[in-house]
């Protein structure tokens, strides 16, 4: 048993070693109709499917089912090597759905995190802070689906429906269909994807701020530290862990970010907003290739793996000091 | 969240025009923010105005002017719920979320408490295995469970989409994604509570069972609530999941509905706006009744 995760409330108090054994035989079978609905939910809905997935990807399939021949990494390497919705290696700047993840990846964060940690120092200095905080985070609440549709509406490329058109229209420039071009479209969603989830990375940064001890700001202030110097090297320093946290929320959001794609452009112009999720939705349920959408899906299991990682350190780590 | 009550409780009374002045200094700050609050309300202020609007409106003038026009009308509203069956997709994201919600709850809370209160041998491996578990892609577990269902179906009942043509499919399929992460939420807020109360009971002869219904649950509601609250809300949101385990159209939830109103007749946003804003309504309502729960929920939750 590893240590240091035991847990505090443990109903055994240390029994001698003699009757150890029979203190956990006696555990066991009291455990096993507590355990039992979720283990079997757990192997047959997560456990189980995840290996088969694995193996579908390496099969020759008929449909969603399993085919008899093994066809090795052949899905593989069709997926990185030919399939240029997938991955277009052709000319530069690359492009596919991997790519447009990768932009996914650069872009969400760094706008996230920028928005969050504004409005997070901004709001703990004024009266009405719980307001604007349930203005900004109210779209946290809202399906991706409706999300989609709002931002629809912003980017509408009619001057007369879509504001933001409206805006370029009063300085006296053509509309864009923000949604409709290549070179814009990928990053228009992403930017309606910030303003759905900034509201958690301020409310999370926000706490971490408050608990921040007054003393150590005061005590900068008296020695002559302006309002940046405070946030640059008092509080950002301090912030380093939540960061991380909400960093690695944003980053298995973007692995797993479907809907609003979906709902907004279907993956297009020509391909130019699909997303990996995107492409296993497409090749298994609208190109019915369960095999090849299966090593989409591993690719995105490959690439949580660090994330599943960083999680159980973190978790021992933390019920050590606890 | 400190509120601005309690804020103001603390600092030292101002004559009013240290207020006024310090106000004004620190207006920068304040339009910053009003720029930015403004930002985040326009999106959806816009949806909403849309909303109320007749259909030739919506094409021929921006929602920005319609505050002079006040010609409002509810046909949108009526025209989705009826024409389009946005009133029976609202029945089934219901029917699809509330037992989406309970079958975890019921499910994790038995297993947490096990894992929380009852040691057996490879308790923290078994648990350990379970919160690597949460954040498993879902997509890699849909067509294998498809296809057990599937399976499953025949075997129970001779026809293959006995499962998978109603809403149970959907309930398992939702159960089996959100349990890792009730087991997690619900186990480190069980070990929290008081060991004395448990092991009294115990000595008292009360049974796992009796501890589990009599004193943990009663003591872990505002846990509870946290987690019920979130997955409600996380499957009332799905479109996902509900493209892959709704087969039958009569059987839509609201999203699908909205997806279909999208490829159907295209961008047509009289029937769009209204559409989202029955869909937004209940999370909303739970937003602002509950909103304590559901940041502890979300904040949980971050790990999903």
């Amino acid at each position: 048993m590893s240590s240091g995760t035991v847990a505090p409330g443990s109903n055994v108090q240390e029994p001698p070693p003699g009757r150890r054994l029979a203190a956990l035989r006696e555990g066991g079978l009291q455990a096993i109709p507590f355990l039992a609905p979720a283990v079997v939910f757990v192997i047959f809905g997560l456990i189980v499917p995840v290996i088969w997935t694995v193996a579908l990807s390496v099969n020759r399939t008929r449909g969603l089912n399993f085919g008899t021949e093994w066809i090795g990494l052949d899905n593989y390497q069709r997926l990185l090597t030919r399939d240029s919705r997938f991955l277009d290696r052709d000319e530069f700047p690359w492009s596919g759905a991997l790519v447009n993840n990768i932009r996914w990846l650069i872009v969400y964060p760094v706008l996230c995190l920028f928005l969050g940690l504004v409005t997070a120092v901004l709001a703990t200095r004024v009266r009405y802070e719980a307001a604007f905080k349930a203005i900004i985070f109210v779209p946290m609440a809202i399906s991706a689906t409706a999300v989609g549709v709002i931002w629809l509406l912003v980017y509408s490329p009619d001057a007369d429906i879509g504001v933001v058109n409206a805006l370029i229209g009063t300085v006296g420039g053509d509309p864009v269909s923000w949604l409709g071009r290549t070179d814009t479209a990928n990053y228009a969603i992403i930017v309606a994807y910030v303003w759905a989830s900034t509201g958690f990375v301020m409310v999370v940064l926000s706490a971490a701020l408050k608990g921040i001890s007054q003393e150590v700001i005061e005590a900068a202030r008296t020695d002559g530290a302006t309002e940046w110097d405070i946030f640059r090297r008092v509080q950002l320093p301090l912030l380093s862990l939540p960061i991380a946290v909400v960093a690695v929320w944003m980053i298995i959001n973007v692995i797993k970010v479907f809907d609003v794609v979906y709902i907004m452009t279907k993956g297009g112009p020509g391909g130019a907003t699909r997303v990996i999720a995107y492409s296993y939705y497409v090749e298994t349920f609208e190109n019915g290739l369960g095999g090849y959408g299966a090593a989409v899906a591993v690719v995105m299991l490959v690439l949580i793996i660090p994330v599943m990682i960083w999680q159980i350190r973190r978790f021992r780590s933390e019920a050590v000091v606890s | 969240m400190t509120t601005a009550a309690e804020t103001i409780a603390v600092r030292p009374r101002e004559s009013v025009s240290t207020r006024i002045v310090g106000f004004l200094g620190r207006s920068p700050l304040h339009i910053a923010l009003v720029v930015l609050a403004g930002l985040w309300l326009v999106p959806t202020v816009g949806l909403l105005v849309t909303s109320f609007r007749p259909r030739p409106d919506i094409a021929s003038s921006g929602w920005w002017t319609a505050f002079a026009q006040t010609d409002f009308t509810l046909k949108n509203y009526d025209l989705v719920l009826n024409a389009n069956q946005m009133s029976s997709s609202f029945l089934n994201s219901a029917l699809i979320a509330f037992p989406s919600t309970f079958l975890p709850l019921f499910i994790g809370a038995l297993a947490a408490y096990a894992f929380s209160w009852i040691r057996f041998p490879f308790r923290d491996t078994i648990f350990l295995s379970i919160v690597a578990l949460m954040v498993v892609p879902v997509q890699s577990a849909f067509v294998p469970i498809l296809v057990e269902f599937q399976d499953l179906g025949e075997f129970l009942t001779g026809t293959k989409t006995a499962i998978t043509g109603w809403y149970f499919g959907i309930w398992i399929a939702h159960t089996v994604f959100a349990l890792p992460f009730c087991i997690f939420l619900l186990r480190n807020f069980f070990i929290t509570l008081p060991r004395d109360l448990i092991e009294a009971a115990r000595v008292d002869g009360a049974s796992n069972w009796k501890i589990f219904r009599s004193i943990v649950v009663p003591l872990s509601v505002p846990a509870l609530a946290s987690f019920g609250i979130f997955q409600f809300l996380w499957v009332w949101n799905d479109l996902l999941t509900a493209l892959v385990f709704i087969q039958e159209s009569d059987q839509w939830p609201m999203t699908i509905r909205i997806s279909q109103l999208l490829s159907t007749y295209g961008v047509e946003f009289h029937l769009l706006s209204a559409g989202a804003f029955i869909l937004m309504a209940v999370p909303l309502a739970v937003f602002f009744a509950l909103q304590r729960y559901f940041v502890q929920g979300l904040l949980a939750g971050s790990v999903k």
